[in-house]
């Protein structure tokens, strides 16, 4: 059957297309029939997550974590977690069901989908330990920091950017080095000196950010 | 993992090493002046000059000569918990012009670079359409082409720097860039082949695009911007593009942050809404001091570093002329101006364009300078064609606080030792 311009490609038949459109949006469309409770949910996770992300979804090592942070947002470090930070629920079915294991994605079932999203939501204390979750009640859960986002505004914010007075000479009495990178001293360098471990490194990097020359 | 068994090349004590063989500073690296007696490379008959060099059999696709085998990516271990959703970075510091050699090109994946075949390459695009079609690759190659050259910076270039000065290298800073000459069919041709009339009002409609691979890259672009100047790229500085780089096909999505421009492309959606996909919400979304966060930051702020002289790229030659050179971009469009302090922003001199600026490509700038052989505080400030100007970090800061993660523009300032040494410094 000819279609546009140029007659290129083909029609994409109800089972290809079935077979790739994954994606869930924050209203629930794309979502398919299925449920999981929090127990379930645990077991499936501690036999398929937690060697990375913790028993709990704290996360284990450099690996990301999943709970926790809760009001940490303005803090100086915050923890930006689903609970925490995650504006929809949505988000966090897609990417589990599509992408996760990370290194076995798309094992998962539907079903086992739910329960790992209702143990992650138990995880950050936003249902209680019998919760069922199913596309039925799915938009229902409410999510901490769903008003937490504000669309792109440095066109407003950062109107002062846009300019055309730069100063050319004699911009400032003094200029002083307030901080060095040398003395952080993490970036690879020579043999001896690379793969330093993550945690030694954040530390080493918490230390630089207070610390002046 | 190239920077465990690499050094940086002009690492601190290599930089010495060199410096010692070569007589101290001020007979710096290179140097053939006639102390009275004459250079053996000129006087002697040397191999080179007088045997046979390789036939033309021995090298069907090239490497770089060996002595720029530091002239390489490397990546930072501690940045990421693992190498396969990672990053590594382009050597700028040692690149000049605008084009950047595919081979030496950044890579970000996040489950790995996929191997995927022309054969077995297939792209859907569904949705919102007239017609669902599924295209191959041998169908892509039928549609009229384009070809633009167009930089695609990681939003999280320069994201380390948010909170000081960590890295010590233009590599390391500033790398999470490459520009590419790109050879493809625009967008709009495809989502006209599948027909938007079933779309409705397009100004209000969504594409959702999606890679191969196991995370899939998920993400939402307005339909203004994907009718506009996106591109499906299967060819790169004249070439298929690398397989780390989308083989076969990739989105370009000019002057928006790199994450948007999906590789290994498998699926354009046309939707009514955004997906608001984890690429869009836990990731590449920035959070500000009071703990909000700016959503759909796509555009990549104008932006400038100096290359070289920088920490690994010291002066290595004494006082006297120096090229001081380096690199500017915007992804709201052309670079117009570039100015350029070597005393930490008391006094400014404009650059040299090293040709007029492309919109939403790379320019290269010069300046050229009588070095006196004192310490220098290097930085470098690009004006865009809107009039937007590079700020420096504590501009940046005073709006966003210091964990935006991603999008920092901030100016870059070298200090330039009477070594000339340099390191990665913050300045008042």
């Amino acid at each position: 059957e000819p279609h546009g311009n140029y007659n290129l490609g083909r029609m994409a038949l109800p089972e290809e297309i079935a077979a790739w459109n994954l994606d869930v949006s924050p209203d629930g469309t794309g979502l398919p029939e299925g449920s999981g409770d929090v127990l379930t949910g645990e077991e499936v996770f501690i036999e398929k997550c937690a060697v990375c992300h913790g028993d709990f979804a704290e996360g284990r090592g450099n690996w990301p974590k999943l709970a926790g942070g809760d009001g940490t947002l303005a803090d100086k470090d915050p923890l930006k977690t689903v609970g925490s930070y995650w504006p929809y629920l949505s988000t966090a079915w897609d990417y589990v069901h599509r992408s996760m294991p990370f290194g076995a994605a798309q094992t998962l079932s539907v079903d086992e989908t739910y329960a790992i999203v209702a143990y992650i939501l138990y995880s950050n204390y936003l249902v209680e330990d019998d919760f069922v979750l199913s596309n039925e009640n799915f938009l229902e859960v409410e999510m901490p920091n769903a008003d937490g986002f504000i669309v792109d505004d440095r066109e407003e914010a950062e109107a002062h950017f846009w300019r055309d007075d730069v100063c050319m000479s004699d911009c400032k009495d003094s200029v002083e080095i307030t901080m060095r990178a040398a003395v952080l001293d993490v970036t690879p360098e020579e043999e001896e000196e690379a793969g330093a471990e993550p945690a030694e490194a954040e530390t080493e990097m918490a230390a630089a950010e207070t610390g002046e020359v | 993992m190239t920077a465990d068994k690499k050094s940086n090349g002009a690492s601190r004590r290599a930089f010495l090493k060199g410096a010692v063989a070569a007589g101290g500073a001020v007979a710096g690296a290179g140097m053939a002046r006639a102390a009275g007696e004459p250079d053996p490379l000129i006087t002697e008959v040397q191999e080179w000059a007088s045997g046979f060099g390789e036939g033309v059999d021995a090298t069907p696709y090239g490497l770089p000569i060996r002595f720029e085998d530091d002239v390489v990516r490397r990546n930072v271990e501690w940045l990421t918990a693992d190498t396969i959703s990672s990053i590594n970075f382009t050597p700028i510091h040692a690149l000049d012009g605008t084009i950047t050699p595919q081979g030496c090109a950044f890579e970000r994946h996040h489950s790995g670079a996929i191997e995927l075949k022309k054969e077995d390459y297939r792209l859907m695009i569904n949705g919102l359409v007239d017609k669902p079609l599924v295209f191959t690759y041998a169908d892509l190659e039928r549609f009229p082409r384009e070809n633009h050259v167009y930089f695609c910076e990681c939003a999280a270039n320069t994201g380390m720097e948010w909170a000081g000065a960590q890295l010590n290298g233009a590599q390391f800073t500033h790398g999470m860039i490459h520009n590419m000459e790109y050879s493809g069919v625009p967008l709009r041709t495809l989502l006209e082949e599948a027909g938007l009339d079933a779309a409705g009002d397009l100004a209000d409609k969504w594409i959702y695009v999606e890679g191969a691979d196991a995370s899939s890259n998920g993400r939402s672009i307005p339909m203004d911007k994907a009718l506009d100047d996106v591109l499906v790229a299967f060819k790169a500085n004249g070439e298929a593009l690398r397989k780390e780089h989308g083989y076969p096909v990739r989105l370009v999505v000019p002057g928006w942050e790199g994450n948007m421009w999906v590789k290994w492309l498998r699926r354009v959606e046309v939707m009514d809404a955004p997906v608001q996909s984890r690429e869009e919400t836990s990731k590449y979304t920035d959070t500000l001091a009071d703990g909000t966060s700016r959503k759909w930051t796509w555009e990549m702020d104008a932006k400038s570093v100096v290359t070289s002289p920088s920490p690994q790229s010291p002066i290595t030659h004494g006082p006297g002329p120096l090229v001081i050179t380096g690199l500017a971009w915007s992804g709201r469009g052309a670079i117009t101006r570039v100015d350029v302090t070597t005393d930490g922003g008391k006094n400014w001199t404009q650059a040299r364009l090293a040709k007029d600026g492309e919109s939403k490509a790379l320019s290269r700038f010069y300046l050229e300078i009588d070095w006196d052989g004192s310490e220098m505080l290097l930085q470098s400030r690009a004006h865009d064609e809107t009039g937007y100007v590079q700020p420096t970090k504590a501009q940046l800061r005073e709006v966003r606080g210091e964990n935006s993660i991603y999008h920092n523009n901030c100016i870059q300032t070298w200090w330039v030792k009477e070594s000339g040494e340099a390191e990665n410094v913050e300045v008042s």
